[in-house]
């Protein structure tokens, strides 16, 4: 579980054709960038959920 | 020679500047300890918190140079310089999981390199030793880099000068780094990273806010900056479909690569515990955020009409234009701070390395704690001048082409120390002839007819060649130590564990 979640945000951040558009912009911000920079924020918290499921280390 | 300078500019600039040589010089008095012993100096004894570590690891890795670099590349080709966000993206959950069991056991058996745990683990000292040299030799260039970084925004202060003059304000600024980081070790930086920090945050939401506003929104900058690269082949705000396999297997390389660097182990063994770590792990992404932001700031210079032949001028011109001399002074001291971070953190790490993973076990078997310290210190300054002297002497070109192959390079010690985290299976002996392999290969991959070239054709896709040259090792130093003998050292799975709580 702990591996899936630090997994999820690296999976989605290298998928580029996930996202490898301009439409839909967001306040102007073509969807390439807005995408990979709100990965930044969610990958820290997947990072955090792993660190609550289980003891500190393994 | 200052005719032209800007002198608002360089008042606010040498301002901060020397704030923060008072502070180098202080910091030996902090978190006293004994800096006659190379785990005080050179790792500030084991005893940053995780606030420190934060400001530390982040001053550390977020550069002078990515700070000029990753906008200008943005700034000359578009989506392809943004793989630095994937790039740090990955670094965290990797950290996450292997740093803490790195500290851990360093802590246990006194290590301060990444090498001193590659002899621990097997036992062989002609690993030992490729993992040290080829950490040093990683480093310098990204010393130079550094430079780069800070003469860049010299420069864009007006300052002039023909020759070696030219090279005047950065020699002195170096001097004054090299003498605080002699005298109080790891503890200068991780003091000075404060007002880096703080600064560099300062000067991106200014610049993130303002300029934009100033230009007609973002829509109109991203517009601007689609008409710069229209018509021109693998340019533009999304990437080519030949761009897609070297942008991931770029941004895997270089997650790779960075822990990999004596500086970013320096860092992490800085910490006090595996929990300061973890936290970091979780929270370190916030400049990650600012390094996106300021990679915008490349499409900024287009929407700002910025004309420069070298990319690297983009931003500092951009600040020119866009502020008044004031701030623009106190952004470019940002700037140059954030080149004195690394850099000593640098020359701290690749010192330690030389000192304990090649000095000792080769040259001195019986080296005092004392000497071990001193000598140390001295090569700080060695590094350091080593660095200075090929700024002043060689071309910028050869600084940069050395990064670039010095990453390739780096990705070769990935498998020694990562798996060596998890399993003692390997070989020592397989993990060296595998080492060879990925660093001739790398090499040879990145030599073309011209120049050197980060990325080459496998089965059709353009890849990393960090990222060839690394399976190629691993499959070597798989296929051998089934059948050589495995690691004999002293290492068990134990000492990876975090400590039981106590006092």
């Amino acid at each position: 579980m702990k591996y899936l979640l630090l997994l999820i945000p690296c999976i989605a951040c290298l998928w580029v054709p996930l996202y490898n558009g301009i439409e839909p912009r967001l306040a102007g911000i073509p969807l390439f960038y807005w995408f990979l920079m709100l990965m930044i924020p969610v990958s820290s918290v997947f990072i955090w959920l792993a660190s609550k499921v289980e003891g500190s280390d393994s | 020679m200052i005719d032209h300078l800007n002198w608002p500019a360089t008042a606010v600039f040498v301002f901060f500047f020397a704030l923060v040589t008072v502070m180098g010089f202080v910091a030996s008095r902090w978190k006293s300890g004994n800096l006659e012993e190379l785990h005080e100096w050179g790792l500030g004894g084991r005893r940053f918190g995780a606030w420190i570590t934060w400001f530390l690891l982040g001053g550390d890795l977020y550069t002078a140079y990515t700070v000029i670099a990753v906008p200008a590349v943005v700034y000359a080709i578009g989506a392809y310089g943004f793989f630095a966000v994937p790039y740090t993206i990955l670094i965290y959950p990797f950290i996450f999981l292997t740093m803490p069991r790195l500290w851990n056991v360093a802590h246990k058996k006194g290590y301060i390199t990444g090498s001193d745990f590659i002899y621990g683990r097997y036992g062989n000292k002609g690993l030992e030793l490729a993992v040290a040299f080829t950490g040093i030799l990683a480093t310098m260039p990204y010393i130079a880099l550094q430079l780069v970084g800070m003469e860049k925004v010299i420069q864009a202060l007006g300052f002039q000068g023909e020759g070696m003059m030219s090279h005047l304000p950065l020699t002195i600024a170096f001097v004054i780094l090299a003498l605080y980081t002699y005298k109080s070790g790891l503890r200068a930086p991780a003091m000075i990273a404060f007002v880096k920090d703080i600064m560099i945050y300062v000067f991106v939401i200014a610049a993130v806010v303002i300029v934009p506003a100033k230009l007609g929104g973002y829509g109109a900058v991203f517009d601007a900056a689609a008409k710069a690269y229209e018509g021109k082949p693998n340019q533009g705000l999304i990437l080519s479909p030949a761009q897609i396999a070297p942008f991931i297997t770029l941004a895997i390389g270089s997650a790779m690569a960075l822990f990999m660097y004596p500086h970013s182990m320096t860092g992490v063994l800085s910490a006090s515990g595996p929990k300061a770590l973890r936290r970091n792990a979780i929270a370190l992404p916030a400049y990650s955020l600012v390094l996106a932001l300021i990679a915008l700031m490349g499409f900024m210079a287009h929407a700002a009409g910025i004309e420069v032949t070298n990319p690297q001028d983009a931003v500092p011109q951009l600040f020119l234009k866009m502020f008044p001399s004031w701030f623009a002074g106190f952004s470019f001291a940002a700037i140059a701070i954030g080149a004195l971070v690394p850099a000593a953190v640098m020359s701290i790490g690749a010192a330690n390395t030389f000192t304990r993973n090649i000095w000792r076990p080769f040259v001195e078997p019986e080296m005092s704690p004392g000497r071990e310290a001193s000598l140390a210190k001295l090569m700080s300054l060695i590094v350091k001048v080593g660095a200075l002297a090929v700024i002043v002497f060689m071309p910028t070109k050869f600084a940069l082409d050395l990064q670039l192959l010095g990453g390739v390079w780096m990705i070769q010690i990935f498998p020694a120390i990562v798996f060596g985290l998890y399993t003692s299976w390997f070989s020592g002996e397989a993990l060296l002839a595998g080492w060879v392999v990925g660093f001739g290969l790398g090499t040879y991959l990145s030599w073309g007819p011209t120049a050197w070239v980060p990325t080459s054709l496998v089965l059709g896709y353009g890849a990393y060649n960090g990222i060839v040259a690394v399976v190629a090792n691993t499959v070597v130093a798989a296929v051998l130590s089934l059948v050589l003998r495995r690691a004999r050292g002293k290492i068990i799975t134990g000492d990876f564990a975090d400590a039981p709580r106590s006092a």
